[in-house]
């Protein structure tokens, strides 16, 4: 009996290890330093892999403790979420397209002529701040809440903010977001901390330690860029002619710590296809009201040189 | 009633626009339609700022353009017209931080905004500003009123005098920045409708605060020419603005200054600041072109947070902005 035990424990160990990407080798399980030595690191998230389990949205809800943000039904595909906020920093996507999936066979296969059949595919993308290297919410935060972490992500601090709400209108991807009342800690602004709390102990953020298919990848910033570089080569080789990366590195943003594989457009995805931090208008609106000052003193004081 | 042709026509309308619409049967708003981005989803967050942010635009603007018609004032020894205008700024010196306070989710952590200063964030100067604003007013304000009622004699008053008119070159300085400020605050944002017109913005708010003061010292009776030289500039550049804001289109990016709800309150407010004020002025009505100006200066404020609202919504606003 005993020895039946253990060989059943050792194949389910080593079923575990077989099925789950790189098992405990990967960057998802293993523990690292990566505050302490200062190392940027991210996310890569690869829809082609993902399940749509929504096991990421469950385990960010769990450890970070949000509260609930309402259980309406929207019924969009199998996403009753919505979107991301205050009280949300994961959300699985779920689109319903009318095109083709890589090389998939379309049609009812033997049921129907296969030919006549219109090709649908079903995508499932875990959608989280972006931890932008050039952060809108950042720049804008008037209290110093938010801040840039030793990793590269950026964090809000619960107890200085004070709910201006100007972070809100300032990021790009409309990720941050104020809490409502009467939910706890109400009237702040609220977004993914990038799990810095766990990253600090070396543990690895919930939404990738619980991914059970490694569509959402930790690691190294580097590592990911090459490894995400690697993997559209691979989708394209195998018929996903439209897998593309979103990182906007080359608008202000100047790329993102939580980096997407897509199929097809960004903006089915609700990503902007060209993002730009609110910080490059600081110019041009700075200069009006500058100028606007300096005409209202001249026709002031003319107005009473003149007319008085 | 139902009757056979009309769920015939029920199912062309429905096999032509892939939608019913009607009383009971309108599925608007439903996931089945094709719509824009990730179903019609939102892209960027739309403002969570309430009523009270444009009423403050509103007083901070009057406020802070009054402090410089009191310069003005003590300038050309306007010693009257200074003392009104400096009591109009210290309205606005005193509402301008109990309606931001107001508006913030957490109003207790207020100060958290004197923490810091952050050039890059117009929130961050602004706040700066309204608090150098009010340090400059309320003490100005008390010290000119000391020295026009001759409370002390002597030296104190001599004192009082040089404090007061710094104090008021003070005012006037952050008064000027804290009127068009507001502008940079929508324009340095991602919402489409504010960004895309960031130059007209602090134009048009800082008129509208220097014609609201001038509107308001004439009301309160002085009735001088160069406070009407003042209503009829402004009333002029609003009605130029409108015209420009009106050319200036920008397709589906900035809809929502030219549709719904928050198009007509702008239009409606460009109409009463700028063409009815200036004919009410011609006409000599002076006092109707004054309130014509107010309300018209009030109601566009709200028209440009409701704009960005709508805006903030509305996924092709951001697409069409980025194309």
């Amino acid at each position: 009996m005993a020895e039946d035990f253990h060989a059943v424990t050792a194949r389910r160990a080593k079923c575990r290890e077989t099925m789950i990407g790189q098992g405990t080798q990967s960057t998802n399980q293993r523990r690292h330093n990566y505050v302490q030595e200062n190392v940027r690191v991210g996310f890569f998230t690869d829809p082609t892999v993902c399940i749509g389990c929504k096991a990421c949205e469950v385990a960010c809800k769990e450890w970070n403790e949000v509260p609930d943000d309402g259980f309406t039904w929207i019924g969009n595909s199998y996403d009753n979420t919505g979107r991301l906020g205050a009280s949300t920093w994961r959300h699985v996507l779920f689109l319903e397209q009318d095109c083709q999936k890589g090389n998939q066979i379309t049609g009812l296969m033997g049921l129907s002529d296969a030919q006549s059949e219109d090709p649908f595919r079903w995508i499932f993308l875990s959608d989280v701040c972006k931890h932008c290297e050039e952060a809108g919410c950042l720049e804008a935060c008037p209290t110093g809440s938010i801040v840039r972490t030793e990793v590269g992500s950026v964090f809000v601090q619960n107890d200085v903010c004070n709910g201006c709400g100007y972070c809100i209108v300032s990021c790009p991807f409309g990720v941050i977001d104020r809490r409502p009342q009467p939910l706890p800690d109400a009237g702040g602004a609220f977004k993914c901390t990038f799990c810095y709390d766990r990253q600090k102990s070396g543990l690895v953020p919930a939404c990738a330690k619980v991914c059970p298919t490694e569509s959402i990848v930790f690691g190294r910033l580097d590592d990911l860029r090459a490894r995400a570089s690697q993997r559209v080569e691979q989708l394209k080789q195998s018929g996903y002619e439209d897998a593309q990366l979103y990182d906007p590195q080359e608008t202000s943003v100047r790329g993102i710590h939580a980096f997407f594989l897509i199929l097809g457009e960004p903006q089915a995805y609700g990503l902007p296809p060209k993002p730009q931090v609110p910080t490059i208008y600081l110019k041009s609106a700075w200069t009006s009201a500058l100028l606007t000052s300096i005409a209202a003193l001249i026709a002031v004081l003319g107005a009473f040189l003149f007319f008085g | 009633m139902t009757t056979e042709q009309r769920l015939q026509e029920l199912r062309e309308q429905a096999w032509d626009k892939g939608i019913v619409a009607g009383r009971g049967v309108d599925v608007t708003g439903g996931p089945i339609l094709g719509r824009s981005g990730y179903y019609g989803q939102p892209i960027v967050k739309p403002p969570v700022w309430t009523w009270e942010i444009p009423i403050y635009f509103f007083i901070g603007g009057f406020a802070g353009m009054s402090a410089v018609i009191a310069f003005a004032g003590l300038v050309f020894h306007e010693i009257d017209l200074a003392r009104t205008a400096m009591w109009l700024a210290t309205i606005g010196a005193g509402l301008s931080p109990v309606l931001l306070t107001i508006d913030l989710g957490r109003p207790r952590l207020f100060l958290n905004m004197l923490r810091v200063f952050k050039y890059k964030s117009p929130m961050s100067v602004g706040a700066w500003i309204v608090f150098a604003f009010g340090a400059c007013v309320i003490p100005g304000v008390i010290a000119f009123e000391l020295h026009a009622q001759h409370i002390f004699g002597g030296g104190i008053d001599q004192f009082l005098k040089i404090f007061a008119h710094l104090l008021v070159v003070g005012s006037a300085f952050w008064g000027v920045l804290l009127a068009t400020y507001t502008g940079v605050l929508l324009g340095v944002t991602t919402i489409p409708a504010w960004f895309l017109h960031r130059v007209l913005l602090p134009i048009h708010f800082g008129t509208a605060g220097l014609g609201s003061a001038a509107a308001l010292l004439e009301l309160l009776g002085h009735r001088i020419a160069s406070l009407s030289a003042l209503g009829f500039l402004a009333a002029a550049t609003e009605t130029a603005l409108w015209i420009w804001l009106e050319i200036d289109k920008h397709g589906a990016a900035d809809r929502a200054l030219h549709m719904g709800l928050p198009s007509w309150l702008i239009r409606g407010g460009e109409f009463l600041s700028g063409p009815l004020a200036l004919i009410l002025r011609l006409t000599n009505l002076v006092p109707l072109a004054a309130i014509a100006f107010l309300l018209g200066a009030f109601i566009s404020r709200f028209g440009w947070i409701e704009a960005g609202k709508v805006c903030g919504r509305d996924p092709e606003a951001v697409f069409a902005s980025q194309r």
